[in-house]
């Protein structure tokens, strides 16, 4: 949500709207829970209140701060911990990348570099172990392969997402 | 790495015509490591290896093996080196049709002036340690893909080169005979000291190097990132 502010300030149903058109096809935020996020946000001071005079919650309007912009940046440089099904915060990272004007070929690589590193260990342990070590670790091992995939395959239609997503 | 890299591209230019294959990459290779080369196809991925290995000539930039500029070379200095420092295989073993498998591995040393005798015996414990001695007699046609490209690896090995160049050595294997040739030559790589230069798109081949580095667009992104 935070990084839904970079392209400026919003009133919270506006926020809500724009994140359920990008990434609330399996479930929508609901209104208590963007005001409650909001409310998290401010305290921490990522977020501050553009203030319109005689306003309600609902027509306050909030904007990034500069610790909340290096706040978005910080969750894109950073992998997500490799495990299977972690498609849809990935999806969110790369969309948010295009979105805000971030490389999102990095967020891309960095997962990859990431998903390397544990699949390497994998590796070795399966390489090392008995025939029960091999079978749990190349498990393991397909799973992260299959993100991988899914990760050159956004690679290669980033530029065409990219059109979307700005449009 | 603290040691000097063994083999460097430093923004290596390369057309093929009107075809840009390689454009400012640049990558270090340190003795002993394994260094997967990734990204999409046609991105440029063999063009930066054959430029590596000095097969190809850049349109300009510079590849420096320990210490020497290989564009610089002439070309049967250039097949020399190549011939002493560097091994090759490639996706389909491209071994020699005629010979039989211990032959062509033998063929790299009778090349270098060993002895037939002693380049036999040599190649026959290449073999072995690739689990593929059942195949030494018999012509590559008679051998199955993942036993040819194990007497490919053998022949790379068997001279002793500092850096095998392997262009999707696996790319035509099942994931299980693709995963015990990886086995089986990273761990011989290991053993002689060579680096390997391994070109792949597979990630379970790639989790066998210590490094990737990402081919894009003829550029390498950078090599790894920090933790
Ligand atoms: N001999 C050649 N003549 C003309 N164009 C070439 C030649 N070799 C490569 N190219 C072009 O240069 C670009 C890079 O090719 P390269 O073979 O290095 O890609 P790659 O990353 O190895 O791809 P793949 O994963 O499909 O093997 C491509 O656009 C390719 O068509
Ligand atoms: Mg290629």
């Amino acid at each position: 949500m935070l990084g839904l502010l970079e392209g400026g300030p919003r009133h919270g149903y506006d926020l809500k709207r724009s994140y359920d058109e990008r990434f609330g096809q399996d479930r929508p935020l609901a209104y208590g829970q963007v005001y409650s996020t909001l409310a998290r946000l401010l305290k921490n001071g990522l977020v501050e209140v553009e203030s319109e005079p005689g306003a309600g919650p609902e027509r306050k309007k909030y904007a990034i701060t500069d610790a909340g912009v290096s706040d978005v940046t910080g969750w894109l440089d950073r992998p997500e911990k490799p495990e299977p099904y972690l498609q849809s915060t990935l999806y969110t990272k790369v969309v948010l990348a295009l979105l805000t004007g971030h490389d999102a070929n990095d967020v891309l690589d960095t997962q990859r570099s990431a998903h390397l590193r544990l699949m390497r260990d994998l590796t070795r342990r399966k390489n090392d172990g008995d025939l029960a070590d091999q079978l749990i670790c190349d498990h393991a091992l397909f799973h992260l392969e299959a993100d991988l995939r899914w990760l050159e395959l956004t690679a290669a239609r980033l530029q065409q997402l990219a059109a979307q997503v700005r449009a | 790495m603290p040691t000097e890299p063994l083999l460097t591209a430093e923004d290596l230019h390369l057309s093929f015509g009107p075809t840009t294959a390689l454009e400012s990459a640049s990558v270090e290779v340190h003795a002993g490591e394994v260094l997967a080369l990734m990204g999409p196809s046609g991105s440029g991925k063999s063009t930066l290896l054959h430029c590596l290995a000095g097969i190809l000539t850049p349109d300009s930039g510079r590849v420096t093996y320990a210490g020497r500029d290989l564009t610089a070379l002439h070309d049967n200095e250039r097949s020399a080196l190549r011939r002493s420092e560097f091994g090759f295989v490639f996706q389909f073993g491209q071994l020699v049709p005629e010979l039989t498998c211990v032959e062509n591995v033998a063929l790299p040393l009778r090349l270098g002036g060993a002895s037939r005798r002693a380049a036999l015996r040599s190649a026959e414990a290449w073999l072995e340690r690739l689990e593929v001695s059942d195949v030494a007699g018999k012509r590559p046609g008679q051998a199955s893909g993942g036993q040819g490209q194990r007497v490919a690896v053998a022949r790379a090995l068997v001279t002793r080169p500092k850096v095998v160049f392997a262009d999707e050595p696996t790319g035509a294997l099942d994931s299980l005979n693709g995963e015990r040739v990886m086995q089986l030559f990273v761990a011989a790589a290991r053993d002689t000291g060579a680096a390997v230069v391994l070109v792949t798109h597979e990630p379970r081949v790639a989790a066998y190097s210590d490094h990737e580095a990402v081919v894009r667009d003829g550029r390498v992104r950078a090599r790894e990132y920090v933790r």
